[in-house]
């Protein structure tokens, strides 16, 4: 969708601030919040729209103000809700409805940190389709504008660049209107370089790059 | 290109204004708060300002109602924060830096394959399944960003900082990355190509910065406490310490 989250080349959000020796946690909630995303995580519903999606078609005012850890627990709060896990009148109270089921955790102390290092690759060595590019061809990024989630940000539809890797077969990221993800779409993905002239003008130096993976449905001869 | 770090306005003055002024879209939180929540937006956006307590009560509140419910152990929660907090992180990746340069053979595996060169030190998982390392010279900078979204090597360089989850730096760092690169303190002659790494899909980067002059007697450990976070997404160089030899 072309929303607020899609800010490559944007002007006007001020200056960049920096924090020397930043900590990965500000405050102590910051940590408690990551915990409970990661131990909670796996409750919820059993058909899952695309965790990115869900971030972005929170309102733009809403996306740019509320905090990192803020927003992952605000869309942990709405999967908990949407699978009846989790009401408002509990968050209300502070305290779990009496009558609501009990669960076991899935995320524990004893399996925490296998967990946390799991793999999670949407790689399909299992799969062979052949490549419809190769690598040095020139290409273009397709003008595509899906309301749905997709990888091809809008700074480079339409621009020209070059096949500089090709990572293999991966499960396409790209998902229907709904933010739900397309069956049985795997294909090969690639490095993507685009001169910063073909994608800003003539105003950008003439020997910058920019590079991006692209899944074959973003691209055309 | 103007060098926006003149301007005079801070980042949450300017987020908290562009919320005001679109008051009518910020939408009240689905979840508890200490004030009704149709109060009005300029006040909600006033509100924001304590945020942090806010928010602290909040995940605290749902942390004990889904504890009650049996869905998680606070133990967990204590691992994870210890996780982040000491195991994983932008030492990891230092550990590789360092090693790549003092062990050619390591360095050529390096580049070549990422995910394989990292994990022969012990580093891999989440948000490193498909890892590349591309190479500061003195005629490439690389800089890696993720406009889409904050995607970021986790094993090797742990949480991203929140500049690098911030819009001012995901919105810049493509159309003007020298300018961001001078707000960080880098400035890079015209003859220099810059190289954006955008991550827009499942590959995650590492840059491998030059190795500073005057470190050649350094030891593998101590050139990696030399090596910053900020080095390795590209927005810094890796400086000799103070009193080596240039």
């Amino acid at each position: 969708m072309n929303g607020i989250h899609d800010m490559g080349g944007m002007h006007g959000m001020g200056p960049i601030e920096v924090r020397e020796d930043e900590r990965p946690f500000h405050a102590e909630w910051e940590g408690r919040a990551w915990g409970l995303i990661r131990a909670a995580g796996p409750f919820g519903p059993a058909r899952r729209r695309n965790f990115r999606y869900e971030h972005e078609i929170l309102p733009p005012a809403q996306y740019l103000q509320m905090q990192y850890y803020e927003r992952f627990i605000k869309l942990l709060v709405d999967r908990l809700i949407a699978a009846k896990l989790l009401t408002q009148a509990e968050l209300d109270s502070g305290r779990a409805d009496p009558a609501s089921p009990r669960f076991t955790p899935r995320v524990t102390p004893a399996n925490v940190a296998e967990q946390l290092a799991r793999r999670r690759s949407l790689r399909r060595d299992d799969l062979r389709i052949a490549p419809r590019f190769r690598v040095g061809q020139g290409v273009r990024a397709r003008n595509i504008n899906p309301v749905g989630h997709t990888r091809l940000p809008r700074y480079m539809r339409g621009h020209r660049g070059t096949i500089v890797a090709d990572h293999g077969i991966f499960d396409f990221q790209d998902t229907d209107a709904e933010g739900y993800t397309l069956p049985d779409r795997a294909q090969h993905v690639y490095t993507v370089s685009f001169s910063a002239r073909e994608l800003w003008g003539e105003t950008a130096n003439a020997r910058d790059t920019v590079h991006a993976e692209l899944w074959e449905d973003h691209l055309e001869r | 290109m103007a060098n926006e770090a003149d301007r005079p306005v801070g980042r949450r003055k300017f987020l908290s204004d562009a919320a005001a002024g679109t008051a009518g879209l910020v939408a009240a939180p689905n979840m508890k708060s200490p004030e009704p929540a149709d109060r009005p937006a300029r006040e909600q956006d006033q509100g924001h300002q304590a945020a942090p307590s806010d928010v602290a009560l909040r995940v605290k509140a749902l942390e004990s109602i889904l504890v009650e419910k049996g869905m998680i152990d606070p133990a967990t929660i204590d691992a994870v924060i210890e996780t982040y907090e000491s195991k994983v992180g932008p030492r990891n990746g230092a550990r590789v830096v360092a090693r790549a340069w003092v062990d050619a053979a390591y360095r050529k595996r390096l580049l070549a394959d990422g995910t394989a060169a990292i994990g022969e030190l012990g580093y891999g998982g989440a948000q490193g399944e498909h890892m590349v390392v591309v190479e500061n010279t003195p005629a490439v900078h690389n800089l890696v960003v993720c406009t889409l979204c904050s995607c970021y090597p986790w094993p090797v360089l742990g949480l991203p900082p929140t500049w690098y989850k911030s819009a001012p730096y995901r919105s810049r760092a493509v159309i003007d990355p020298r300018g961001v690169l001078r707000e960080f303190g880098v400035t890079l002659a015209d003859d220099v190509q810059v190289r954006v790494w955008d991550s827009t899909a499942e590959i995650r980067y590492l840059v491998l910065p030059e190795r500073p002059s005057g470190t050649e007697r350094m030891t593998e450990e101590q050139l990696a406490a030399l090596v910053t976070r900020n080095a390795m997404v590209g927005v810094a160089k890796v400086s000799a310490p103070r009193g080596a030899a240039a």
